[in-house]
């Protein structure tokens, strides 16, 4: 096994996380998210020029020469668990994560250097649900143009260029005003999907298809982990917070211990998040041996826990619960939606079936 | 300050004085003892050099790698975890220099006399007495259970009660129990595995000189809590490689048993080792806040998460095998001196497992305290916290 994966965060990154946290609080509030998501306008562009030109953020990836911060996937990760916290409806894991990590993987030219600067966003054109290594959808190549319909797309409707994988094993860069995209209705409102159809877009040939999808999809995955622990503990703090506050039977409703049982058994599976999201994104930023079994571990364990936390959240609040004035609602739909995107964690459990060596009978 | 370097150095002298493959083992540890390197943050003179805790791992490291021969901290896990630091924080200095040397050399062996038929969870309800003769020495009568190694301890750390009028928590003393006194008997207790790992202790006018108490008169309750909150620390922050516990042996089962292989044991053998692996990263990352000197609310998760687990594996592992796991390797009632879980077979481990959420504080009890110390939800409602102890309904 490799060296010992350092699972703390740095003093530069609870700095980096602290800065991200304030930047949060001062744009992006829980209201404003849902008066946003039912208008035609779901992504808040202003925030995400807050992030991207303010901070610097859609470059963290990307090294400095060819116009990025060149920090790692630890420090990705702290931005994620902030974002997650806050429900952002902001491409960063679609832009500055997963499209940049396929342009990494090829000749991107400057297209890396205007994703790295949030001039332009990206988006990989291939299904949110795919895990690394899947099959995915291909458009047809035909005469320099690409032809063809792709669904699933995350963040499409806000994305100025599109990387889009074609049946001669290509990866094309194409502009979005050349194509159609078209909005779908999403169960996740604050990363929504879209269809995009190609009728001869003109693509720009970036290299191989496969390595640039499957190391962006293995990123995405990985360092989805951490926004899965940031809703999941933004979910835990709130409901222990409204439980001491909210009264029944003539005392606080956090005193019954049925509750305060649910509650620490929930704090004590965000605890092991925590770890397991961590090794996860040290994993990626050391090029340890073990990244692939260190995403496979934090996929299969996030989802059910994010998706725990959103619902018991949900359950304990009671009928405000329910309501849709309340965030709650917000980080229940990121967190289902989340554990479907980039592989389900049965899905990531049969890779890690291979990896480890515990075959299937 | 004692640094890394200088360690390194003390350890090397110690190895060329008393080189491991010449020298008896305790004539050994003693010396490692008296040279400060067998718990380095305690004090000179106690077996430590007041040193940075984390630098244990450097001495450690070096001692392991010329096979210098270990304490078999297992085997002494109570006197090492709980009674050690007890006297530690609240001994005297008579006491310190008396205990703490045999006590981590292995040669006297340390159990828990806290545990009562009517006093388990509600530890403070204790009701074993200890009452002062005029000239200073306790008579100490009562039952305690469910003490693991009384069978081959030779002294107890023990709660009793001084003040029947005090309110339950306050009227409680601490003390040493010789347990060669006459009057100390000691009943095996068989349990589910068929073993007697744990004991009655029968206490019958058992005579303690006062010098043998741990803290002031009436303090106990006081003193008792840095032994439990030892107790649960002990328990998180050692370091396991991949498959290290509980999921080692199943995974090897799997891997060498192709025959016993089924869909519905394969989900549950991958969904086991993910959670596995995620607590085995929480124990590390919890010994990196340690080290850091940063250390976090995980210890108080891990003894709940460890003993879910241990027993959701060893239970698919019974079930893994098959008609093998309808047998049981031996129900010879044993007094073993320590746990030994990958020893026994997979019947053994289910059924020995099953303490892990009871012994040191049940889970109920543990998800309690994470719930109230760490998260700040409110307490449970006290009727009998300001009413003296005799006067208490039983
Ligand atoms: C293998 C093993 C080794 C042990 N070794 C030692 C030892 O060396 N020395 C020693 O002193 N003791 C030892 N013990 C005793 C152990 O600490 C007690 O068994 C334990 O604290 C529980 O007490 P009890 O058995 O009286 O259960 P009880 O307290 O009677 O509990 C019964 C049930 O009620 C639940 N319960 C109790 N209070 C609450 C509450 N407030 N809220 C919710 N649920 C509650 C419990 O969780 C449990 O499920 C050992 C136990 C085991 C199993």
């Amino acid at each position: 096994m490799s060296a010992q994966p350092d699972l703390l965060y740095s003093e530069e990154e609870e700095a980096l996380r602290a800065a991200v946290r304030d930047l949060l609080a001062d744009h992006c509030d829980a209201a404003g998210v849902i008066a946003r998501v039912e208008s035609d306008a779901p992504h808040d562009r202003e925030l995400w020029k807050l992030l991207a030109d303010g901070m610097g953020l859609a470059g963290l990836l990307v090294p400095e020469e060819q116009g990025g911060q060149g920090a790692t996937h630890r420090e990705v990760a702290v931005v994620l668990e902030e974002l997650g916290r806050a429900v952002a409806p902001v491409p960063f894991l679609t832009s500055a994560v997963v499209a940049t990590e396929a342009l990494l993987a090829g000749e991107a030219g400057d297209l890396l250097g205007d994703l790295a600067s949030g001039r332009k966003i990206g988006t990989l054109a291939v299904a949110l649900n795919l895990p690394a290594g899947s099959a995915y959808k291909v458009v047809r190549h035909e005469g320099g143009a690409l032809h063809g319909e792709l669904t699933g797309i995350a963040d499409a409707a806000v994305a100025d260029v599109l990387l889009v994988p074609a049946d001669d094993g290509g990866l094309y860069a194409v502009d979005a005003s050349a194509a159609t995209v078209t909005p779908q209705v999403s169960l996740d409102l604050t990363r929504p999907l879209a269809k995009v159809v190609l009728d001869g877009a003109p693509g720009r040939l970036l290299g191989d298809a496969e390595p640039a999808v499957r190391r962006a999809l293995r990123a995405g995955a990985a360092l989805l982990a951490s926004e899965q622990l940031g809703l999941a503990e933004w979910t835990l703090t709130e409901t222990v917070r409204y439980l001491k506050e909210r009264k029944q039977f003539n005392r606080p409703v956090g005193g019954f211990q049925a509750l305060k049982h649910r509650l620490a058994q929930l704090w004590l599976e965000v605890v092991n998040l925590r770890a397991a999201a961590r090794n996860a994104a040290d994993a990626l930023a050391t090029g340890s041996d073990d990244a692939d079994v260190a995403v496979a571990v934090a996929q299969a364990f996030a989802a059910p826990v994010a998706v725990h936390a959103a619902e018991e959240a949900l359950q304990l609040h009671g009928g405000i619960g329910m309501t849709w004035e309340h965030p709650v609602h917000l980080y229940l739909k990121r967190a289902k939606a989340d554990s479907i995107a980039y592989g389900t964690a049965g899905a990531h459990r049969a890779a890690l079936a291979e990896l480890v060596d515990l075959p299937s009978p | 300050m004692t640094d890394a370097a200088e360690l390194r150095r003390r350890t090397a002298e110690l190895l060329a004085a008393f080189p491991p493959a010449t020298t008896d083992r305790v004539d050994f540890l003693r010396a490692r003892f008296d040279a400060g390197l067998a718990w380095v943050h305690y004090p000179e003179g106690l077996g430590g050099l007041g040193a940075p805790r984390s630098l244990q791992a450097v001495v450690d490291a070096d001692l392991e790698a010329e096979g210098a021969p270990d304490n078999d901290p297992r085997r002494i896990g109570i006197g090492l975890g709980m009674a050690a630091p007890t006297i530690l924080a609240y001994g005297t200095e008579e006491q310190k220099r008396r205990y703490l040397r045999p006590l981590w050399t292995g040669e006297e062996v340390w159990c828990q006399l806290f545990s009562e038929p009517g006093a388990g969870s509600d530890l403070a309800a204790l009701g074993t007495r200890a009452v002062r003769e005029s000239g200073g020495e306790w008579v100490v009568n009562g039952q305690k259970v469910w003490t693991s190694s009384a069978h081959i301890a030779r002294w107890a750390i023990l709660i009793a009660r001084t003040d029947p009028d005090a309110p339950k928590h306050r009227g409680i003393t601490y003390f040493i129990c010789d347990m060669t006194d006459p009057g100390v008997e000691v009943r095996p207790l068989r349990q589910v595995t068929g073993e007697a790992e744990f004991n009655e202790v029968f206490i019958t006018d058992v005579r303690i000189p006062d010098s043998r108490r741990l803290g002031e008169i009436g303090d106990g309750w006081k003193v008792a809590q840095t032994t439990l909150n030892n107790e649960r620390v002990a328990i998180g922050g050692m370091r396991l490689p991949r498959e290290g516990g509980m999921i080692g042996p199943v995974s090897k089962t799997w891997r060498e048993r192709p025959e016993l292989r089924t869909h519905d044991l394969h989900q549950r053998l991958l969904q086991l080792w993910v959670e596995a692996e995620a607590a085995r990263l929480t124990a590390e990352r919890l010994r990196q806040q340690l080290v850091a000197g940063q250390p976090g609310p995980e210890g108080a998760g891990m003894k709940l998460a460890f003993a879910r687990l241990n027993q959701e594996i060893s239970g698919l592992e019974v079930e893994l095998r098959g008609e093998e796991g309808l047998l049981y390797d031996d129900w010879t009632m044993r007094r073993p001196e320590l746990v030994d879980f990958v020893g026994r077979d997979a019947g053994y481990r289910y059924l020995r497992s099953k303490g892990n959420s009871i012994e040191g504080g049940t889970t109920e009890v543990l998800l309690n305290i994470v719930a109230e110390r760490v998260l700040g939800l409110p307490s449970e409602p006290r009727t009998d916290k300001d009413v003296a102890w005799k006067d208490l309904a039983r």
